[in-house]
């Protein structure tokens, strides 16, 4: 029986760059352990969408809720949404691990110490703790040999695996990927994608803005489907990717085939 | 070669080192103090603020420092709500003219140094701090100011070497420093060449030692620019 309380809801998410709306009311709902992929073509709105719950870009419209608690927003006297709180939204990003597309390490620290960064001068843990856990952390994405490296000096796979220790770092609530693999050389692209899938066997809630059809219909749990800041089609990867449900997502995914 | 006058005009200028290092020390920290203020006000959003900082470096990169120099230590003094001001005391010395002419004049320049270095922050790992959920005071600590200190060093260093030869300057405002007292030892012995060549020893010394010291610092600071470790 899945918990009662999700650990990410958003209802109802509006945005809108300048004359463009690119978000019109999407709506989620992940429990824990869920792997939602989000697909769709190029400029449908999936990073927009994935850069709202985190709050990197900034809602028009729509509640967040993650593992209970809503992100409380206001509106400026201008009319635009702003959140009301930004300690609160500082607390709910360190729940919420966020892995870009172009691995976004610090230059300047070593791959252990951009592990430790977060948790020691966010969360305030004991440095010690943060240090052992991020060299277990390390050796699980399979570069515990590399801790003491500059991310200059790691291949594009072995960054991004950082990068994904680093936000798992946080003990994050839910994972949010946003095209992890579309930066890399076809022959790194599986490195990552199996951390990602040892990720989702052990449990972790993951939403993953991906290109890789293979992970989202084999790995996740449910794939939604948006098409112009919409959610066209939805539901369990079997279902969708039999081509029944959507003859836009048939159409999309015979494409991304080539 | 009279060692021996050589010898004593060397120690003559020696001794105006300590001067010379005084004023090129206070107004390269008063410079900093000001541009940081500057580039605040460049990066505050504030349109009005923006433009005055913009004016504040055109003007004091625009102009000859020996204008701005002359201007502080002769035209301040002429003004007499200035004279009879609180800051009389501190303006009446020729140090502090000196100090604060080239200390606005740096500031000009270190504030653009600033201000290109925080422009070359990768988005990237602001965005990463953000979604880490660092308050904008902890990122700036501990990402933006870091990466943009390791990209302001060279520029910065260069900086550092110019404000030592500009403290040159001060010599025409009645200041004993290494240049003024080079020119009173021509003057006194009409040996036309030799002060001139020791300042310029010392000078370059001087900022031999504070160019290595910059790169040894931008090394330490950057063992990510080199080689990847074996
Ligand atoms: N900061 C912004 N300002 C203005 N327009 C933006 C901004 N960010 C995104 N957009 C626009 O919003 C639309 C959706 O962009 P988004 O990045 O969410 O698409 P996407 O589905 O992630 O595409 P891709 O697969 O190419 O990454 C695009 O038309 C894009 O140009
Ligand atoms: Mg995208």
């Amino acid at each position: 029986m899945p918990d009662a309380t999700p650990a990410l809801t958003v209802k109802g998410m509006h945005k809108r760059f300048g004359a463009l709306e690119v978000l019109k009311g999407i709506s989620l709902t992940a429990n824990d352990g869920d792997v939602i992929s989000i697909l769709g073509s190029s400029g449908s709105g999936k990073s927009t969408f994935l850069r709202c719950i985190n709050l990197l870009e900034t809602p028009d419209q729509g509640d967040v809720t993650v593992a209970g608690e809503l992100i409380k927003m206001k509106r400026k006297p201008d009319g635009t949404a702003e959140p009301a709180d930004r300690r609160q939204v500082d607390r709910i990003r360190s729940e919420l691990g966020m892995v870009f597309q172009g691995f976004n390490l610090w230059s300047h620290l070593t791959v252990l110490e951009n592990l430790i960064e977060a948790p020691v001068h966010v969360q305030k843990r004991p440095r010690a703790e943060c240090v052992d856990e991020a060299k277990a952390l390390l050796a699980k994405v399979g570069i515990g040999d590399k801790h003491s490296y500059y991310p200059a000096h790691l291949s594009g796979g072995q960054q991004q695996r950082a990068a994904i220790a680093r936000a798992l770092a946080m003990r994050p609530k839910v994972m949010l990927f946003d095209e992890p693999t579309s930066a890399l050389d076809p022959e790194l692209v599986g490195e990552v994608l199996r951390v990602m899938r040892a990720l989702a066997d052990e449990g972790r809630t993951m939403l993953v803005v991906t290109h890789e059809m293979g992970f989202a219909r084999d790995v996740s749990s449910r794939v939604m489907f948006l098409h112009k800041g919409q959610v066209e089609a939805e539901g369990e990867p079997e279902a969708l990717f039999s081509g029944a449900t959507s003859e836009r997502f048939r159409q999309f995914i015979s494409k991304e085939r080539g | 070669m009279d060692w021996d006058f050589i010898g004593k005009t060397f120690w003559r200028l020696m001794a105006a080192l300590p001067l010379t290092l005084e004023v090129w020390l206070f107004s390269v920290v008063l410079g900093g103090l000001i541009a940081a203020g500057v580039v605040w006000m460049r990066v505050s959003g504030s349109k009005p603020l923006a433009v005055l900082a913009r004016g504040y470096v055109a003007i004091f990169r625009g102009t000859p420092l020996l204008i701005q120099l002359f201007l502080v230590y002769y035209g301040l003094a002429s003004i007499p709500a200035v004279r009879h001001s609180l800051f009389w005391p501190i303006l009446r010395e020729p140090f502090y003219c000196g100090v604060l002419a080239l200390g606005l004049c740096t500031a000009g320049y270190q504030s653009e140094i600033f201000r290109g270095a925080l422009l070359a922050v990768p988005h990237g790992a602001i965005e990463a701090a953000k979604a880490c959920g660092m308050s904008g005071l902890t990122m700036f600590r501990r990402i933006i100011f870091p990466i943009a200190l390791r990209h302001a060093l060279p520029a910065y260093s260069t900086e550092m070497i110019s404000m030592v030869k500009a403290t040159a300057l001060v010599s025409l405002i009645t200041l004993w420093d290494v240049m003024s007292v080079a020119l009173k030892i021509r003057n006194d012995t009409l040996v036309t060449y030799l002060p001139l060549i020791l300042a310029g020893a010392i000078y370059f010394t001087v900022n031999y030692i504070l160019g290595a010291a910059f790169l040894s610092l931008e090394r330490r600071l950057s063992p990510h620019l080199r080689a990847r470790p074996s």
